[in-house]
């Protein structure tokens, strides 16, 4: 190392150092404002596709604001996100499942108030290989005694659930334990969340489940709905109570328990700050086509419009009182949404 | 009979090509996997890679969706790495090498640093959390990036400059101080000049480390969507290994091709700052004469 390349590792560092006296004295005079997004990877490609639209369509001009708006969308799950969101440091979370009664508290503790919104629904999907002709349908009672902790080890054999299947090995194949999928599917088959056998495939990528499943004549899974349907020709989704998943079935309500709504929670704080308002008005607005197109449920327009009310009069709180529920079909979500608004 | 033909001979020559055949086996069988994971990465991604991949940002849409947030993350968050762990990795190292007294401390302080090397990248993601983002309040930006994999890496550079002063002769610095040369003068002029080839060596290692960590980065926050450059150090980010996660783990297939593409840009970069230091290696080794 002669005396130059030393003296340019000096003069390196050194530039370094000053861009990053010079950024943080900067930063807060800069024009661009920012719309900080984190939370749950199922909600995410939805607020993706939203985000997106949103800076296409030159929505924040359109609001009338004279400065860019940019939406950053991380992934740090529900929990991680609630973490961040109870500390103030995003504007908005997005949740697979409402509020629980600790982060409710962890909120309040630092005076962080937030108004809930449902923005879609999502159909978990039992599926088994494109291959098993023996099976087509369901119910929950069969899942149960398969998925049950008590089925470790003793529920092997097709046969011993049902006598018409055939005497071939079960293999399983679910959700890691980390997902709020695994969570929601647990809570709804065996009655508690994170009650499951543990002697299954579990992945917390979803596309290794999919591999797994359509390989496998004698394999049954769950996955979310976006993933079956991307993958309908290596996967079969099983009718469930008699009942196959679809958009129709999700918004009428038959594909229950298995279809579970998912929410942002907005910060009241930040939804005084004009650009979180532009992006929350052009998500409620658009969301409905948009989850459409990524293999998710909308809900009912009524159920934005109410959405849309609690929003600008910044109705805040949860209407789930913090307790892991199942199965709230969407008429029951939009019963308790009009009850927050008459208490109003 | 000739010695030659005598049976002790022939069977010590029979071992001896047995062995030269595993070894050749062995070394052939990674070549194959290495081929295979880099021949159908490239399949994959090859065709995916155009000018517009390198300046789109993410998009819903796979064949929209682009790296440009991505490598420049990558890019910056290793130049503020680079700038912390090479100047400190190498002044540790000095140190620990050249000036430091075999004593208690310095052997507490050799322990540590070994530690510091086997410590999981995620206890550095950890750690910058709680210190970077919190304590100093330095938020989700490039900079706590930059320092968090500075730290992780700076055990790599230290223990390369060590090996590397190591191996200098003692004589280069004895006829140094022969002709009167204090201990800074033969350091700077003498023993650091010789042993930029292993230091180089240890920062392409500790580079490339850092390029394909994400651990560390998920944890300090970094960002998943992102339609927008950072101007500065201050700016939230992300970089390539969470983009091409994130790619790998959506239910399109075409999404999946995007990733692969990214792995290649990834693995290019990688090789591309590595020839940057083999060529650097190269000149300074030509220029050592002893």
């Amino acid at each position: 190392m002669k005396a130059h390349s030393l003296y340019a590792l000096g003069f390196f560092t050194a530039l370094v150092l000053s861009a990053c006296e010079r950024a943080q004295k900067g930063a807060p005079s800069e024009g661009r404002k920012i719309v900080r997004v984190d939370g749950s990877s199922t909600v995410y490609p939805v607020t993706e596709a939203v985000a997106e639209e949103f800076k296409k369509a030159g929505a924040a001009a359109k609001a009338g604001l004279a400065y860019p708006v940019e939406v950053t969308v991380g992934i740090s799950g529900t929990g991680g996100g609630f973490k961040k969101f109870c500390r103030g440091e995003i504007d908005v979370q997005d949740a697979s499942r409402p509020i629980l009664a600790k982060e409710m508290e962890d909120c309040r503790a630092v005076g962080v108030a937030y108004v809930e919104l449902p923005v879609a629904f999502d159909a978990l999907t039992v599926v088994v290989s494109a291959s098993n002709a023996a099976l087509s349908e369901i119910t929950i009672g069969e899942l149960k005694q398969i998925w049950a902790p008590e089925a470790q080890g003793k529920v092997l054999k097709w046969k011993q659930v049902r006598d018409a299947w055939p005497d071939a090995p079960l293999k399983l194949y679910g959700a890691g334990a980390d997902s709020g999928t695994f969570d929601y599917f647990t809570e709804a088959v065996t009655g508690k969340a994170k009650s499951s056998r543990s002697d299954f495939t579990a992945s917390e990528d979803d596309n290794v489940l999919v591999q797994g499943i359509a390989n496998d004549r004698n394999a049954l899974g769950f996955l979310p709905y976006a993933y079956y349907e991307h993958n309908q020709s290596k996967l079969k989704a099983l009718k469930v109570n008699g009942v196959a998943p679809s958009p129709e079935s999700v918004e009428n309500g038959r594909y229950a328990p298995l279809s579970r709504p998912i929410f942002l929670y907005v910060s009241v704080a930040a939804a005084a700050k004009p650009e979180v308002k532009a992006f929350i008005d052009f998500y409620l607005a658009n969301v409905a086509k948009l989850a459409r197109q990524i293999g998710y449920v909308a809900l009912p327009e009524r159920a934005y419009s109410l959405a849309a009310s609690h929003f600008a009069s910044l109705r805040s709180g949860t209407v789930f009182g913090g307790v892991p529920e199942v199965g709230l079909k969407i008429e029951e979500l939009l019963k308790r949404e009009a009850r927050l608004e008459a208490k109003k | 009979m000739s010695f030659e033909s005598t049976l002790t001979v022939r069977v010590r020559r029979w071992r001896d090509r047995a062995f030269l055949a595993l070894s050749l086996l062995c070394l052939a069988l990674s070549l194959v996997a290495l081929a295979a994971l880099v021949g159908d990465l490239a399949s994959n991604g090859l065709p995916r890679i155009d000018r517009a991949f390198l300046t789109s940002f993410p998009s819903r849409f796979a064949s929209e969706a682009g790296l440009l947030a991505a490598w420049v993350g990558s890019l910056f968050v290793i130049l503020v790495t680079a700038a912390l762990a090479i100047p400190i990795g190498i002044a540790a190292g000095v140190y620990l090498e050249e000036y430091a007294p075999k004593n208690l401390w310095t052997n507490c302080l050799e322990v540590a640093m070994a530690n510091l090397a086997g410590v999981p990248s995620i206890v550095f993601g950890l750690m910058a959390l709680g210190l970077f983002v919190y304590r100093f309040g330095l938020g989700q930006s490039v900079l706590t990036a930059g320092l968090t994999l500075g730290l992780l890496v700076l055990p790599i550079v230290v223990v390369a400059t060590r090996e590397s002063l190591r191996a200098i002769p003692g004589y280069i610095r004895e006829a140094s101080f022969a002709v009167g040369g204090s201990k800074w003068q033969t350091i700077r002029h003498h023993v650091l000049p010789y042993s930029t080839g292993g230091i180089l060596t240890g920062v392409i290692v500790a580079v490339s480390r850092a390029l394909g960590e994400t651990a560390p980065l998920v944890t300090v926050g970094a960002l998943t969507f992102i339609t927008f450059l950072p101007t500065s150090v201050m700016d939230p980010f992300t970089v390539l290994p969470i983009q091409m996660f994130n790619w790998v783990s959506r239910p399109q297939e075409d999404f999946h091709a995007n990733a692969a593409a990214a792995g290649v840009l990834l693995l290019l970069l990688t090789l591309s700052l590595n020839g940057v230091a083999l060529c650097l290696r190269y000149r300074s080794r030509k220029r050592v004469h002893w």
